[in-house]
């Protein structure tokens, strides 16, 4: 598997452990440019077979893992379109990222999400998609979308379903709050907690540990422990296009984009 | 148990060191984004330190329409 320098986001391969470093300002907002590198990441893998054995998602950026998605740049595509075609755009970029994201959630490595600061809405999505979430304790978890009327549609509430109790998943989605890590590890969607900034070392010492298993096996508890709800994220993307078409969206896109609020990410 | 005054002095003294604002500058009703110079995402990871701090949770919501550290205080103290 080759090493790959792109646009958003890069990675290399070293000891059969690859490095996925996501690097877009402001906060890796995941867009079209992103999912395309994705897309191009998830195609790596599965063509890598047992070069490698562990995959580590992390950001270089400051303000943390990921903000989420781009809304910037839904809000400006919407605007361009009209509604039949703007709904079947985001149809479109949801089967798309599923798809990716589905691939990750299978994939036949352990893979490792090395989160701090912000891990909101898609974000939260790509760090659930991975096996294990590392974390470092300035760390926040948040799916917002109530706020824009709609609901997470990158596969997340099947999946903080499968990994959480129900009471935990509805306190997290309808309230749009964010948790910060020690809560986040309470609730067992983190698996460690790490000091301010050392989130990627202690990812890097679990790879190392997890690449000493034998391959085969390890791919066949993986696969047994970790079903994929397919059902689900089918009905979640059928859910968010039925809630995209509503005016709120619309409404509530618009206000984030121009916000001059100091907390726009706040419920 | 805390008082006000006491978590009010806590929050201003934790603002002045991790924004490395010299205390004598902060006072309870300043607006915390103007006088820290701080943007949405520092916010946040100011409430993460208040909240391992203070050990308690505290909602984003609660920060909602919140400016001044006096407020603020108000909000943790209802938690402690």
């Amino acid at each position: 598997m080759k090493d790959f320098k792109g646009k958003t986001l890069s990675w290399t391969l070293a000891d059969d452990v690859v490095e996925l470093e996501l690097h877009r300002p402001p906060c890796n907002e995941l867009g079209s440019a992103t999912l395309e590198e994705l897309e191009s990441f998830a195609s790596a893998i599965e063509g890598a077979g047992e070069a490698v054995r562990a995959v580590i998602v992390y950001s270089s950026l400051k303000p943390g893992f990921c903000a989420g998605a781009d809304l910037r740049e839904l809000y400006a595509r919407t605007q361009e379109m009209d509604k039949a075609a703007a709904l079947a755009g985001v149809r479109e970029f949801l089967e798309r990222i599923h798809l990716v994201l589905n691939a990750l959630d299978a994939a036949p490595v352990v893979t490792i999400a090395a989160v701090h600061g912000v891990c909101f809405g898609g974000g939260l999505e790509l760090a659930l998609a991975c096996d294990l979430v590392i974390a470092d304790k300035m760390a926040r978890f948040c799916f917002p979308e109530l706020r824009l009327g709609l609901i997470p549609g990158f596969g997340g509430i099947p999946r903080l379903k499968r990994d959480l109790g129900n009471g935990v998943v509805r306190a997290i989605l309808l309230t749009g709050r964010s948790i910060n890590a020690t809560k986040a590890s309470a609730a067992g969607l983190v698996s460690q907690l790490a000091a301010e900034g050392e989130a990627l070392r202690i990812a890097r010492s679990t790879a190392a540990q997890i690449r000493k298993f034998d391959r085969a096996t390890t791919i066949a508890a993986k696969k047994f422990m970790k079903p994929i709800p397919y059902a689900e994220l089918r009905q979640e993307i059928e859910i968010f296009c039925e809630l995209f078409t509503r005016p709120a969206v619309m409404e509530g896109l618009r206000k984030f984009v121009e916000s001059t609020d100091a907390l726009p990410y706040l419920p | 148990m805390r008082t006000l005054e006491q978590t009010t002095e806590e929050i201003l003294n934790l603002a002045a060191t991790h924004f490395k604002v010299p205390r004598e500058k902060l006072s309870a009703d300043d607006d915390f984004f103007k006088k820290l110079g701080i943007d949405s995402l520092q916010a946040l990871e100011m409430l993460t330190r208040l909240e391992s701090h203070f050990g308690i949770e505290l909602p984003d919501y609660e920060m909602q329409g919140v400016t001044d550290f006096r407020t603020l205080a108000s909000r943790i103290q209802s938690r402690l």
